[in-house]
């Protein structure tokens, strides 16, 4: 089998073009469009890029490390701040690690609730990166508000569970901080059945756009076996696709009782992965019914010393966070704190091909390309 | 019914002209006042002189700066109704005195020139770009006999003038010394240069149907003279709008076309690329704060009512509204409602549709820009040139037929061609 | 997902042998290319994608154990464990939709520290490889561009190790409080 030299980067040994016409230009950290802190230094010919070079760390805040001198406990409002717009998300796989090195159990109710906020916070991102996605494309701005009207509602109701809209810093090893109550319950109804009117109305005006079609189709495509290999994963891989699901595949928490699909592009290029968060918000409509459906009363955390001392040993968790695969990586040697705390930054993955898809187009194809990969910087740089 | 409308309305003319002088022709009052003030001013000696040669000048920058803090609040409000939000609404009733405000801000700001940037050239860019845009609001006929040169050939020497804009950008742009504004300038160069082929056939479409580059003659051309004349006001009424050149189908095409070219002449959305805001931080802007950038913004708005305003002229009838004649009148040409109004209201209304067309469509990419230019709109500028010239010498029975067919198969046909092959527009999604 | 079988890889690859936890194997470090390229091609495991690489710092420690002396009695000894750097790797395979394959590879020593890299392989190790290279100090051979990832160009020091130590280049401001000397 070809170990993957078709895969390696072509060219990839910067050098400086003998050809001097042509124009460096560093879109620095300061740039209305590349949603953070964060330098991309092209080489123009015209329009034309020859070369990009990305430079990230301007948000370094060495997570990692300050893991290692709290308790396990003490991290978890941490971790709401690396992918910011999802935080609850975030919360739930290191959730999930640390039940997994320490076995802990999770009650139902528990788990019910996760997954609906998880879903909850899959619709944010999805909505936010729709609503940017068109607005890099130039709209000024006026499907971005509509996204952000109905994130609005959601946060609401984050607001209402956990007492914050975004660092929720809502779930606990072995379940959930708080109950929600039931006119929450209901209210999460009452969204969930208006929202598939909010994205018919965003298909019938963007969709069939001429001009999004024309600028996003063709631009930016990712082969699947250059996004296995690249080890890509999200709605990154699945518009190339590759059928990888981790809600499918490692049926993690509950979601083996509720009923699905995934849908999967066919070109994996920008237009592929707008439309495909669309689908995957439509989805994650189907799951949050069953869910809303089927929730138990019960306790909503298992018991848990308060002082957590897990045995020796590592645990590697992941879940599906709506940007890809979010992994965390937990080494005990016994005491409060972790000997090694990682977090496999899906943001970080998939910028890996930033190079290699944007070689050849246009610089105003640069800003599409990366805002449908979709990054956020709190997770690149952690 | 009838002859109480007209008793009424004679007892109303009779008044006025009692009261207010002869008021013969109640559209042509600012003429009215304009020649009393040239009277007065022959009596003052050289001030006089000076003022009077002022007078055609002055209230048009006056008045189109007027409608320019109009034009911002209408697009703040606009916009921000479109994306469901209110636009600006502290300032006053509504948000009215937001131009003020605006105002007031650009010119208390602080003038920062980069330090290598080229100090004449940063600093020439908006006062070149000033002048043609101003200049061009010159050959507008806003009235009857309200037009500030009447040339022969105005449209030529407009189109003239306002290909020194993209001189202007280019100039601020390189001078800004900024590799932003570089690329936003280049943009600007291509994109301003290219849509000036169609913009410009399809203005000669309606010079070869009038016989004259003169915009007031265009405006009167516009008229179907047997009904204006006639002693019917309904005859009247629509004699002065069906006439209009967009209501023939090389009209229609070339009215689009027009418009379409005066968006990307004017660097609106979706042609917006030398400023695009989500790549290269404004463009060709970027340096350029305060006054300057006021002086920008206003150029770039006033270049915007002068093409909208060759626009009306050329195709939507200028001056020309549902007017009929005062009863009360001798005068054969006389109007009731004053032309300005029309004009006025057509010109608001276009940069109503230019506004709603920002807020709605994304940008087009500069490859794409080009390639609608010269691939699209340039093909069908020609054959609306010959169909237009078909139509002349045809009679009505054969004429409105064959232009028709003529024209939307060619749209037909052009649009086939510019059919981008590697892209597959019906995309099917499997779900596993 | 299934976790993987390790019984073929260790029979195919004797010298490899699992860590103290269990789940993962440890290998050695002139080996790791071989290993990997049979992982991607062996029908059994087909680890297509390389998900995760992490770095973990092991300082030097001198632990006691039981022993026994010349004379038979049973006393403690102190032994010198070397210090080292380890890089788990975390294969998965989308094919075959089985779970993680933790692979160790351990340094000698923790200065100089060179790995061979497994970019050429997987293209998910370049970034990862780099901010291993970054905050721990491993060179890895092989890699197309190792440069620093998240700390600028010209950083010396390795932060995520344990003997780490932060400069102190905090700005104190000039504040007046009763603890100071009064003047500043």
């Amino acid at each position: 089998m070809n170990t993957s030299t078709g895969y390696a980067p072509r060219n990839y040994k910067i050098v400086k073009h003998k050809d001097k016409t042509l124009l460096e230009v560093a879109m620095g950290p300061h740039h209305p469009s590349t949603h953070g802190v964060f330098r991309m230094d092209v080489k123009l010919d015209g329009e034309t890029i020859i070369d990009l070079i990305p430079y990230f760390g301007y948000l370094h805040r060495n997570h990692e490390k300050l893991a290692e001198d709290m308790t396990y406990f003490s991290t978890m409002p941490y971790t709401d701040r690396l992918d910011y717009l999802c935080s609850m998300t975030n919360n739930w796989a290191y959730a999930l690690t640390v039940e997994k090195l320490a076995n802990i159990s999770v009650p139902e109710r528990a788990e019910y609730i996760r997954v609906i906020i998880g879903e909850l916070t899959r619709l944010v991102n999805h909505m936010l990166l729709v609503g940017f996605y068109i607005n890099d494309l130039g709209a000024i701005g006026t499907p971005l508000l509509y996204a952000l009207r109905e994130r609005e509602k959601i946060l609401d109701l984050f607001e209402w569970a956990s007492g914050a809209r975004m660092m929720c810093n809502y779930l606990r090893f072995g379940g959930i901080r708080e109950d929600v109550s039931d006119e929450w319950l209901a209210s999460c109804n009452k969204l969930v059945d208006a929202f598939p009117y909010f994205l018919d109305e965003y298909d019938q005006l963007l969709t069939g756009n001429e001009i999004v079609i024309s600028r996003s189709q063709g631009v930016g495509v990712l082969s699947k076996e250059l996004a296995i290999n690249a080890g890509i994963t999200g709605p990154m891989l699945r518009a190339s696709g590759v059928n990888y699901d981790l809600r499918k595949t490692d049926s993690y928490s509950i979601y083996d009782r509720f009923n699905f699909r995934v849908p999967l592009g066919q070109f994996g290029d920008c237009y592929d992965r707008f439309m495909l968060r669309l689908l995957e918000m439509r989805e994650s409509i189907t799951i949050l019914k069953q869910a809303l459906r089927d929730i138990p009363k019960g306790e909503i955390q298992s018991k848990v010393p308060p002082v957590l001392k897990p045995k020796p040993g590592e645990a590697y968790g992941r879940i599906e966070s709506p940007k890809g695969e979010l992994g965390f990586y937990l080494v005990s040697d016994g005491s409060v704190n972790p000997y090694r705390y990682r977090v496999r930054p899906p943001s970080l993955i998939n910028l890996t091909l930033l190079r290699d898809l944007c070689i050849g187009h246009k610089l105003a194809d640069t800003i599409i390309i990366f805002g449908s990969i979709d990054i956020v910087l709190g997770e690149v740089d952690r | 019914m009838q002859d109480t409308l007209n008793l009424f309305v004679m007892n109303i003319g009779q008044w006025l002209s009692a009261n207010l002088g002869t008021l013969n022709n109640p559209d042509q009052i600012i003429v009215e006042i304009a020649r009393w003030l040239r009277t007065e001013f022959g009596n003052w000696g050289v001030v006089g002189f000076i003022l009077a040669n002022l007078m055609a000048t002055v209230p048009l920058i006056a008045v189109f700066s007027g409608c320019f803090a109009l034009t911002t609040w209408l697009e703040r409000k606009g916009l921000g109704r479109i994306q469901n939000r209110y636009g600006p609404n502290r300032v006053g009733p509504y948000g009215l005195f937001q131009p003020m405000a605006d105002g007031i801000k650009m010119l208390l700001k602080e003038d920062i020139v980069p330090e290598r940037a080229d100090k004449i050239g940063h600093f020439l860019a908006p006062v070149i770009i000033m002048i043609p845009a101003m200049t061009g609001l010159v050959f507008l006929p806003i009235g009857r006999n309200i037009i500030a040169a009447s040339i022969d050939s105005a449209l030529l020497f407009f189109f003239a003038i306002g290909s020194i804009v993209s001189l202007s950008v280019f100039m601020a742009g390189w001078a800004s010394h900024n590799k932003f504004s570089l690329v936003g300038g280049m943009r600007a160069i291509a994109q301003l240069v290219s849509y000036e082929m169609p913009l410009i056939l399809s203005a000669v479409v309606v010079v070869m149907f009038v016989g004259s580059m003169n915009t007031s003659v265009i405006v009167e051309a516009q008229q179907i003279k047997s009904w204006v004349t006639s002693d019917a006001p309904a005859l009247q009424c629509l004699g002065q709008v069906l006439g209009w050149h967009v209501f023939q189908p090389w009209g229609l095409m070339g009215f689009l076309l027009l418009f379409v070219s005066a968006l990307a002449e004017a660097n609106r959305s979706p042609f917006d690329l030398p400023e695009a805001d989500s790549e290269i931080i404004a463009g060709h802007l970027t340096e350029y704060s305060g006054f300057k950038y006021a002086l920008f913004f206003l150029a770039e708005y006033v270049n915007t009512f002068a093409i909208i305003g060759i626009c009306t002229t050329l195709f939507l009838g200028g001056w020309n509204g549902p007017n009929i004649r005062p009863p009360w009148s001798d005068d054969p040409q006389a109007l009731l409602i004053p032309g300005f109004v029309w004009f006025f209201l057509k010109i608001f209304v276009l940069m109503g549709i230019m506004i709603w067309i920002r807020g709605t469509l994304p940008r087009l990419r500069i490859d794409q820009l080009m390639g609608f230019a010269w691939k699209f709109l340039l093909p069908l500028a020609i054959i609306n040139l010959l169909v237009a010239g078909c139509f002349y010498h045809m009679e009505w029975y054969f004429g409105w037929p064959f232009s028709i067919l003529i024209l939307c198969k060619s749209y037909a046909i052009v649009v086939r061609l510019n059919k981008s092959k590697l892209v597959n527009s019906n995309r099917t999604y499997t779900y596993a | 997902m299934k976790p993987f079988d390790i019984q073929p890889l260790t029979q195919r690859f004797p010298f490899v042998h699992a860590d103290a936890f269990g789940n993962a194997l440890i290998v050695p470090a002139k080996n790791l290319v071989s290993i990997v390229e049979w992982i991607q091609a062996s029908r059994l495991y087909l680890c297509d994608t390389l998900s995760n690489v992490t770095g973990v710092d092991f300082l030097p420690k001198v632990i006691e154990e039981e022993g026994k002396d010349s004379e038979g009695n049973s006393v403690k000894i102190k032994k010198n464990i070397p210090g080292y750097i380890e890089v788990v790797y975390h294969f998965y395979s989308i094919e075959l939709k089985r779970g993680p394959l933790t692979i160790k590879v351990r340094s000698n020593g923790r200065d100089n520290v060179r790995l061979p890299s497994l970019m050429p392989h997987y293209r998910s190790a370049e970034f990862q490889e780099r901010e291993i290279f970054d905050l721990y100090g491993v060179y890895f051979e092989g890699h197309y561009d190792l440069r620093r990832l998240l700390m600028w160009e010209s950083f010396e020091d390795f932060p995520m190790r344990k003997d780490y130590v932060p400069p102190n280049d905090n700005e104190y401001e000039p504040i007046a409080s009763r603890h100071s000397g009064g003047d500043a």
